[in-house]
């Protein structure tokens, strides 16, 4: 239900997008969001976007993994 | 997003399990609050990658689940009504009550249509001008907004056809009652997309008051097996608090916008959780501003209290006061073909994901 997944917008007008999902496009509402650009990462639910995922963030959480069980995975992962 | 292949890595999740094993000592419970995390668990044999002094229960995260019967007979009494038309989400079809449910009476010749988005509802509203289109909306703070923006929407559009039954919920004061109610959970799994919307900030009460851990968690393996870690941690040092394992998406603030169009058309209520009974302050009804597209008020709704199927564990398994094992119906006269209670239903449900998975019955 709550379900809701990443997707990059491709396009807006006005307060409605399409958004690109695993290779495939999707209308949806821009109604919940404020200053998204295309090019953005939004989440998507029930053809809404509710709210911007930010890659960096994304990354910095992945660092921080890799800190807390130590700098041996860095190979496993290739980095 | 490239980042998501990292999170499902099968390397640095059992790295990350290896790393809570080491470090808890001591019998943990955790609640993991939303059904896509009980999904996500069962789904990559995270549980059994866990050491066994830790056990993750269900919690009331799943919104079909927790719709009482008293919601599915309302639904059932609307649709009795030629000139309504019923726009719902899936999951709500099956739930039986009373030996009927939305599929059967559709059966019979009501006219129920299964949305995906209260967008589409607004659009069957605007195509069949004679109809008078109910959404049955559903869900937490995540969905709300939703179906908010959508009425503010057919206002905007003087539509005069379109009505939602909100049987929404909010989640601060379900794991209140869950708190007060047991003083086995020591932290919670946040639900990511719940909190997207709402901030971080609201479980600081909870955190203060019973002394717990909350960490906010996205719906990835990774995600899941780092927000286990934090509480494992959080219950070693004996420190609670609020974190967030799910940065990229959650904001401390939550999302604005939605929390002020939700707070524009909504405003809190009493409302009836299945197994935990009715919670002051935890609907959320439509205020009287626009109560022309409230169908409680328009159609005069009745949600009567109805008591459980027979023997059916539902009400406890959404609590974390029973496995679905432990329910004498499941995988018996309980599956999902035949469910008996809500939790069969949703593939959000505990039952269900139990059964899909074949979990266990002792993790």
């Amino acid at each position: 239900m709550c379900l809701a997944v990443p997707a990059k917008i491709i396009l807006i007008d006005d307060t409605d997008a399409i958004v690109e999902i695993g290779g495939v496009t999707s209308p949806i509402s821009l109604a919940l969001m404020e200053e998204v650009q295309v090019g953005d990462y939004v989440l998507v639910h029930a053809g809404f976007a509710i709210e911007k995922v930010d890659p960096e963030e994304a990354e910095e959480t992945l660092r921080l993994i890799r800190e807390i069980i130590g700098s041996d995975l860095f190979y496993l992962t290739g980095e | 997003m490239k980042q998501l292949e990292e999170y499902r890595k099968k390397e640095l999740v059992v790295k990350l399990a290896d790393r809570i094993a080491q470090r808890s000592s001591q019998p943990v419970t955790l609640m993991e609050v939303c059904g896509g995390h009980t999904l996500t668990l069962h789904k990559y044999g995270l549980l059994s990658l866990l050491p066994s002094n830790i056990t993750l229960i269900s919690g009331p995260g799943c919104p079909v689940c927790v719709s009482g019967q008293g919601f599915i007979h309302a639904l059932l009494n609307i649709v009795s009504d030629p000139s309504v038309m019923l726009a719902t989400y899936g999951d709500l079809l099956r739930i039986p009550s009373r030996s009927r449910s939305l599929e059967t009476a559709r059966a019979s010749g009501a006219d129920i249509r299964v949305v995906y988005s209260v967008m589409e509802a607004l659009a069957l509203a605007m195509e069949h001008p004679k109809k008078n289109v109910v959404f049955a909306g559903i869900g937490f703070e995540t969905t709300a907004p939703l179906s908010a923006a959508v009425i503010l929407q057919a206002k905007e559009k003087g539509l005069k056809n379109f009505f939602v039954y909100s049987a929404h919920k909010i989640m601060p004061p379900a794991l209140s009652w869950i708190c007060s109610n047991t003083d086995t959970i020591s932290g919670f799994i946040a639900p990511g997309h719940v909190t997207a919307i709402t901030g971080t900030t609201m479980y600081e009460e909870l955190v203060s008051k019973y002394h717990v851990g909350v960490v906010v968690s996205g719906f990835e393996p990774l995600d899941m097996m780092l927000a286990v870690s934090m509480l494992t941690d959080q219950a070693e040092t004996g420190h609670y608090c609020v974190e967030n394992a799910y940065r990229r998406a959650v904001r401390r603030e939550g999302n604005t916008r939605a929390k002020q169009i939700m707070a524009e058309v909504f405003e809190t209520a009493d409302a009836n959780w299945r197994g935990l009974g009715v919670i002051p302050g935890s609907g959320l009804q439509i205020r009287p501003a626009y109560g022309m597209y409230d169908a409680r008020r328009v159609f005069r709704i009745h949600e009567p209290a109805l008591p459980e199927p027979e023997g059916c564990l539902c009400g406890r398994i959404i609590t974390g006061r029973a496995t679905p094992a432990q329910c004498r119906h499941f995988g018996k006269t309980c599956t999902p073909e035949t469910p008996v209670g809500a939790c069969m239903v949703s593939h959000e449900g505990a039952c269900s994901i139990w059964y899909q998975f074949k979990t266990p019955s002792r993790l």
